[in-house]
């Protein structure tokens, strides 16, 4: 289980520029969760994450996993809980290293690396394995180099590397939102299949609110770096787009009568 | 060019290749451009010469030297990652710093070693002629770092400092601290820089504070060079490109100082332009080639 306690999380604070990005979030991530993440531009989806898997640590507020405290921990320490794909393609690989070069790093997450040898006969099998699920053909590429690969293959690998050890839980970045439509469908289909075969506690934040609502469990909202919104099982089945817009609507209506009593 | 002439340029290439495959680790692998081995090279002459006049044997005096490098390589290293100063200022201060302690290493700016053991000693007893037992031992030397240096690439935490220079923000999600690797990376490119001037100054008898000057830019030069006619297909390659880039560069130095227009020649002194030109123009042939390829 992923506990946030009260957290908070400022940019640039004291200037002009700064932004509140992270207000006051409380969050009990359940093991088996499927967490879908919605919400405008800015209203500090990333931001979550990234204060989850430790790539900045809260101004205030505490992060545990199974009971360790790691608000204070750096992201290559979490990385034993923690698996990332971002939106990018390329964020997820090393162009330069082949296939299983890749594969081989992805299997030592969170583990010590010495003087073994980078890639073993024995992971081969398992490489091959995992890569036929695919269904890319790459299980015959094992020695080509990942900057070969097209982004969707990159995106299918990552999401392969990623799960090759499973994290207490798995953080989505709107990993399909830079695929054509087609490959976005495939790589979500796999992410899926993935989830549901190795029960893997998720997040996955969308833009998408036909898949917020398809994918997952349990959805959260998120406006000006709060939750508003947290629904899940039964209610959250019953959710429609038109749930949603109604309510992303009554928040941003609120803060306009706000403004607009403010100006007057 | 004289055969004799051939032949130093040669020993040169071998043993100064040693320094260009660490500029390789840190400017190719680690994408880390470092100017440390300026200070590092001398440093490594430095302690390999008061240790061997000290009485210690010229081989130990080695490993005291690389670690003298990888010391040098760690505070560079640590500069950049831990305080957060910029690469190439980090390695500046480093370098600058060096300087004195290489005169207070030597308690001067230099040190003659006349009549004391080295590591040529060994290969003259197995009956190898004076005139090439520099090659001789040089080339054991470079042909032995490279091969460790690419199986040590290989292994689970040498593909780790691959990935860091390739893509960081992934390695990091794996679980790799890359500021551990960035200090161990520059650390250990020093170290063969200091080896390679540890087994210069063995060499040419003596050490000088000034022999460093320069570095860096053959070593770029080297390594252009190499990767521009022996290419860089896998990582075994690229660092053989990089050590046969650095025997090229010397050559190219011989034959320029050789050659005559006239009444013009090249001064010693004007090795800065040649490199500097080679550098060039090593840059500019891709670009050359493309061009004529669409013709
Ligand atoms: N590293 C950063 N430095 C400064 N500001 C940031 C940083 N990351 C995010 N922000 C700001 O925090 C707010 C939330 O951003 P983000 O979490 O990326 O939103 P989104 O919900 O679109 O993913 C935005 O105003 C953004 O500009
Ligand atoms: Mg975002």
């Amino acid at each position: 289980m992923i506990t946030l306690d009260h957290c908070h999380k400022y940019f640039h604070k004291g200037s002009v520029n700064e932004v509140y990005a992270l207000n006051d979030i409380c969050l009990q991530i359940r093991e088996g969760d499927f967490i879908t993440v919605i919400g405008s531009n800015g209203a500090g989806k990333s931001t979550l994450l990234n204060c989850i898997a430790g790539s900045f640590f809260p101004d205030s507020g505490t992060i545990t996993i199974n009971n360790h405290d790691v608000t204070k921990w750096p992201e290559y320490k979490r990385a034993r809980f923690i698996a990332r794909v971002f939106q990018d393609p390329l964020l997820g690989t090393c162009p330069s290293a082949t296939i299983e070069q890749n594969l081989a790093l992805a299997i030592k997450r969170g583990k010590r690396r010495g003087l073994g040898k980078g890639v073993k006969n024995s992971e081969r099998d398992i490489f091959r394995e995992k890569l036929g699920h695919l269904h890319l053909g790459l299980e015959e590429r094992l020695l080509d180099r990942v900057g070969l690969l097209s982004g969707g293959q990159r995106q299918a690998l990552t999401m392969l590397m990623a799960t090759m050890i499973k994290p207490e839980v798995l953080l989505l970045d709107e990993h399909i939102a830079a695929l054509d439509p087609k490959t976005a469908n495939q790589i979500l289909g796999l992410t899926s299949d993935i989830v549901g075969e190795q029960h893997l506690t998720t997040m996955m934040i969308t833009h998408n609110m036909k898949h917020a609502i398809a994918f997952g469990n349990r959805l959260i909202m998120l406006h000006q770096g709060r939750i508003i919104l947290d629904v899940d099982g039964t209610e959250k089945s019953k959710l429609t787009v038109d749930d949603l817009l109604q309510r992303f609507y009554t928040v941003q209506g609120e803060e306009l009568s706000m403004d607009s009593m403010l100006l007057t | 060019m004289t055969l004799y002439a051939a032949l130093g340029a040669v020993e040169q290439g071998l043993v100064y290749g040693i320094m260009v495959i660490g500029v390789y680790l840190t400017f190719r692998i680690l994408d880390f451009p470092d100017l440390t081995v300026d200070g590092s090279l001398p440093l490594g002459a430095a302690i390999s010469a008061v240790a061997i006049t000290g009485g210690i044997n010229p081989y130990l005096s080695l490993v005291l030297a690389m670690g003298g490098g990888f010391c040098a390589g760690v505070a560079t290293a640590v500069l950049n990652t831990k305080f957060k100063i910029l690469h190439l200022l980090a390695s500046i201060l480093t370098m600058i710093a060096l300087y004195s302690i290489n005169i207070r290493i030597m308690g001067g700016p230099n040190i003659a070693l006349l009549g004391t053991p080295t590591v040529f000693d060994a290969v003259s007893v197995l009956g190898v002629p004076p005139y090439l037992a520099g090659v001789v031992v040089f080339a054991l030397f470079a042909i032995l770092v490279a091969v460790i240096i690419i199986w040590f690439l290989s292994t689970e935490l040498g593909q780790a400092i691959l990935a860091t220079g390739d893509n960081p923000q992934m390695i990091t999600s794996l679980g790799v601290n890359t500021h551990t690797i960035i200090i161990l990376g520059v650390g250990l490119s020093n170290a063969l820089v200091a080896l390679s001037g540890a087994l210069v100054a063995q060499n040419q008898g003596a050490a000088d504070v000034g022999m460093g000057i320069g570095t860096i830019i053959a070593g770029l030069a080297s390594v252009i060079i190499g990767e521009t006619v022996f290419g860089t297909a896998s990582i075994a390659r690229a660092f053989f490109a990089a050590l046969l880039g650095s025997i090229l560069y010397r050559l190219a130095i011989a034959l320029a100082l050789g050659v005559e227009f006239g009444h013009f020649s090249f001064n010693p002194s004007d090795l800065n332009l040649i490199t500097a030109l080679l550098v060039v123009s090593a840059l500019i042939m891709p670009n050359i080639k493309k061009r004529l390829m669409q013709r």
